[in-house]
């Protein structure tokens, strides 16, 4: 329905554009120097008159109608249904919907609802034809303004661009609005869970058992929120990562850049890159079902006690999956260093090795160390791999031979499975994120104002 | 041929022949007796420092020297010029082997410094860049201090035992490349925050710092002004006492005032060389005196 009424608007809208163009030759007197603007740009104008207000309205009614609908049909039910508890009153609504759109009812349908059904689809009957009318007519008009304004004289071509303008500032606001939603989602929920929990019982409590009782003669209900396990073993899985991706990765960055024969470096750059785009459930599986029990044959076989799952084998993979983050950016600054600087050192007799440790490294140090600071913000927030090889137990230990947790990876048990959202233990999930992104931010701005700093250097 | 007398006549090698046959139209047209440009002038000196002999440059299949021979005079200032693109950098290039960090190309023919090949397979370039010292095109001091920009070569060479002797070598050669007195308060500043004509002798005082014998300067002036370029001309006739200097310039006069003998390049081909004076007052090539009278080039 509405979607045909849009397929028509569209259509009614591209025809302007024609009409508008059109209508463009005829006032200029088929002199087209004529007119400020280019033939096209009345049509476009012309269409944006059609289309836009006619397509505001569309959208304003279609997302208003329904509720609009559903309280005439309420208010016109038999007094004994509309005095039913919300609940249940929700559930007759349920049934009158159903049986409009003609889908399987709870019960045999009562003769009041019945009624009420006929009175919904009369009522969507009667909305939809005052759609069509209203969208159609405001379609028209704007297209006749539009028509009777074009002269040599109108700026068509400033109302185009003002209206592409609009378009783009709007789409820049929904990414910035919904990244400020989701603070504020997250923030208010870890103020009420500051409520529940003391903030230094979560920032320095040693003992993370989240679960709490349902019932309060349940056992086990310690529900002790203390993170800083998490965040031990979120730093220690993160410190193997980095420990893997920094000196190999700057490595390879080195050896792309500077000693690789451009041929390679256009193949293998890329395929390094590809490492980044493995879903990490893959490096997770990986993780588990194979550099895990690895680690733990050879453990066994130097006489060391490794877990099963342990925050070695995470942070081995982890390290792997973030490999390119570093080479990649790292081999771009090197390689952003000016060539006048190699010629410089190899000039005075400096040898590959040294240009590379006394010219480029320092140069183009900053570049890298962004990339690093980038690295470890994609190591922290890493989930998959960690759920799948270094296990859910929240030990405080230094020791990568156990089994550890992290911050996102409680969150995901946190928030999976049955919960009551008010609940201490979901809220601790916002509280943990909370932390999480702070901590990612402050990384990122830093790694940002770093490599900006560098960028000033050469330009 | 109708051009005078040659010292010395090289046999072209077969890959040049061909690739002149395939020659491109530009220069079939300009140029007649082009399949056997040789040399005029003498290209020999009494005490020669380097001796190069029928060098040949490719870039990839693209052949950017041809058959080049001639001598560098020990301490004597020699200009190399010729219309853009005629190979001086390219042949520059080759006298400290520079050309070897740029992938593709490929050296034939013989360079000697001191009688020693130096593209003998026992030749450890590393020193042989420490005794021909290279001035770029675009000042390019590191993004380091002045101290640090004229300490980088003795430092990697080992040239020195402690701060002390480091911190004589790095004065005196501010002070030979006639910068000492304008740096002298701010060692430790970014030589990147000097002009570009102090820049440029910042980086003559690094190469001149690993005492080198030879200085390959590639149009050190033509990123300066022309009072930065005056003091750079005025410190290379000081320099010549000391060293052997190969300039490449694009101004004529620059070469004339600043060099002894001249060597005309032209689409790869060395046309001329001479005494400077001679070369100026009177070529003997046509080429050569039609790029000196500015008819082209
Ligand atoms: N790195 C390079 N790769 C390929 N061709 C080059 C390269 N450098 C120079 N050439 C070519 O070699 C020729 C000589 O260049 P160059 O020595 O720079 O000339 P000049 O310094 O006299 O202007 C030119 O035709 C140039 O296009
Ligand atoms: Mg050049």
């Amino acid at each position: 329905m509405s979607f045909y009424l849009f397929l028509t608007l569209l259509l009614l809208s591209s025809g302007c554009y024609y009409l508008g163009r059109r209508r463009a030759f005829t006032v200029a007197g088929d002199h087209v120097r004529n007119l400020h603007s280019l033939p096209s740009y009345y049509g476009a104008y012309t269409a944006l008159w059609c289309g836009l207000p006619a397509l505001l309205v569309f959208a304003a009614w279609t997302a208003l109608q329904p509720s609009i609908i559903l309280e005439l049909v309420t208010n016109a039910l038999p007094p004994e249904l509309r005095t039913l508890p919300p609940g249940r009153l929700d559930l007759v609504l349920n049934d009158i919907k159903n049986l409009v759109n003609g889908n399987i009812v709870s019960s045999a349908p009562d003769p009041a609802i019945l009624a009420a059904a006929d009175h919904y689809r009369n009522l969507q009957l009667i909305g939809n034809a005052a759609l069509w009318i209203a969208v159609m007519s405001l379609a028209i008009a704007g297209a006749a303004h539009a028509w009777r304004a074009i002269s040599p004289k109108l700026r068509a071509r400033n109302r185009v661009e003002q209206v592409v303008n609009l378009f783009l500032v709007i789409s820049s606001t929904i990414a910035i609005f919904t990244t400020v939603g989701i603070i504020l989602s997250v923030l208010f929920e870890s103020i009420l869970f500051f409520g529940k929990v003391p903030i230094s019982d979560f920032l320095l409590g040693l003992q993370w058992s989240p679960q709490t009782a349902l019932r309060a003669d349940q056992a086990g209900s310690s529900g002790a929120f203390g993170a800083v396990p998490l965040f031990a073993g979120t730093l220690l899985i993160s410190g193997i990562a980095m420990l893997v991706a920094v000196p190999i990765g700057l490595m390879s960055a080195l050896y792309l850049s500077e000693y690789a024969t451009p041929k390679f470096r256009a193949t293998a750059k890329p395929a390094l890159e590809v490492l980044a785009g493995i879903p990490t459930v893959v490096y997770g599986f990986f993780a588990a079902l194979t550099v895990a029990p690895l680690l733990r044959d050879i453990g066994t076989a130097l006489g060391l006690q490794v877990a099963s799952e342990s925050a070695l084998a995470a942070g081995l993979v982890m390290g792997i999956m973030i490999i390119p983050f570093v080479s990649s950016l790292s081999d771009d600054v090197i390689n952003a260093v000016p060539q006048s600087m190699r010629d410089g050192s190899y000039a005075l007799g400096a040898t590959k090795s040294e240009t590379i440790k006394r010219v480029l490294l320092p140069a183009a140090l900053p570049g890298i160390v962004g990339s690093i600071l980038l690295a470890v913000s994609r190591a922290i927030g890493e989930t998959m791999i960690v759920v799948m090889a270094a296990g859910l137990s929240a030990n405080l230990t230094a020791n990568p031979l156990q089994a550890v947790t992290t911050v996102t990876v409680q969150i995901v048990t946190l928030l999976t499975g049955d919960q009551e959202f008010d609940s201490a233990k979901t809220l601790a999930a916002f509280a943990l994120g909370m932390v999480l992104f702070v901590v990612t931010l402050i990384l990122n701005i830093i790694a940002l104002h770093v490599v900006r700093k560098y960028r000033e250097q050469y330009e | 041929m109708s051009t005078t007398p040659l010292e010395i006549n090289t046999p072209l090698d077969g890959a040049t022949t061909s690739s002149r046959a395939s020659g491109n139209p530009l220069s079939s047209t300009q140029i007649t007796d082009y399949d056997h440009r040789q040399t005029v002038g003498k290209i020999t000196v009494d005490n020669p420092k380097m001796t190069c002999r029928g060098v040949n440059v490719y870039y990839g299949a693209k052949q950017a020297l041809k058959n080049v021979s001639l001598d560098i005079g020990a301490n004597e200032v020699i200009a190399f010029i010729g219309p853009s693109g005629c190979g001086k950098s390219t042949f520059l290039r080759c006298l400290n082997r520079m050309n070897d960090t740029i992938p593709g190309c490929r050296v034939a023919g013989e360079i000697r410094l001191d009688q020693e090949d130096i593209y003998d397979r026992s030749l450890d370039v590393v020193q042989l860049r420490a005794r021909v010292g290279m001035v770029f095109q675009k000042p390019n001091p590191f993004p380091k201090s002045i101290y640090e920009n004229v300490a980088y070569g003795p430092r990697i060479h080992g040239m020195v035992q402690n701060k002390a002797e480091l911190d004589a070598l790095v004065i005196a050669s501010l002070e030979r490349a006639g910068l000492l007195k304008e740096v002298e308060k701010r060692l430790e500043e970014p030589g990147t925050g000097l002009s570009g004509g102090q820049q440029q002798r910042l980086c003559i005082a690094r190469a001149i710092a690993v005492n080198p014998e030879v200085i390959l300067m590639d149009e050190p002036c033509s990123a300066l002004d022309p009072i930065a370029t005056a003091k750079i001309e005025e410190l290379i006739d000081e320099l010549r006492e000391n060293y052997t200097i190969v300039i490449v310039t694009h101004s004529m006069q620059q070469a004339a005032r600043v060099s002894q003998r001249t060597a005309y390049f032209h689409l790869g081909d060395l046309i001329e060389i001479g005494e400077t004076d001679q070369i100026f007052t009177n070529p003997r090539h046509k080429l050569t005196e039609d790029y000196i009278t500015g008819r082209f080039g």
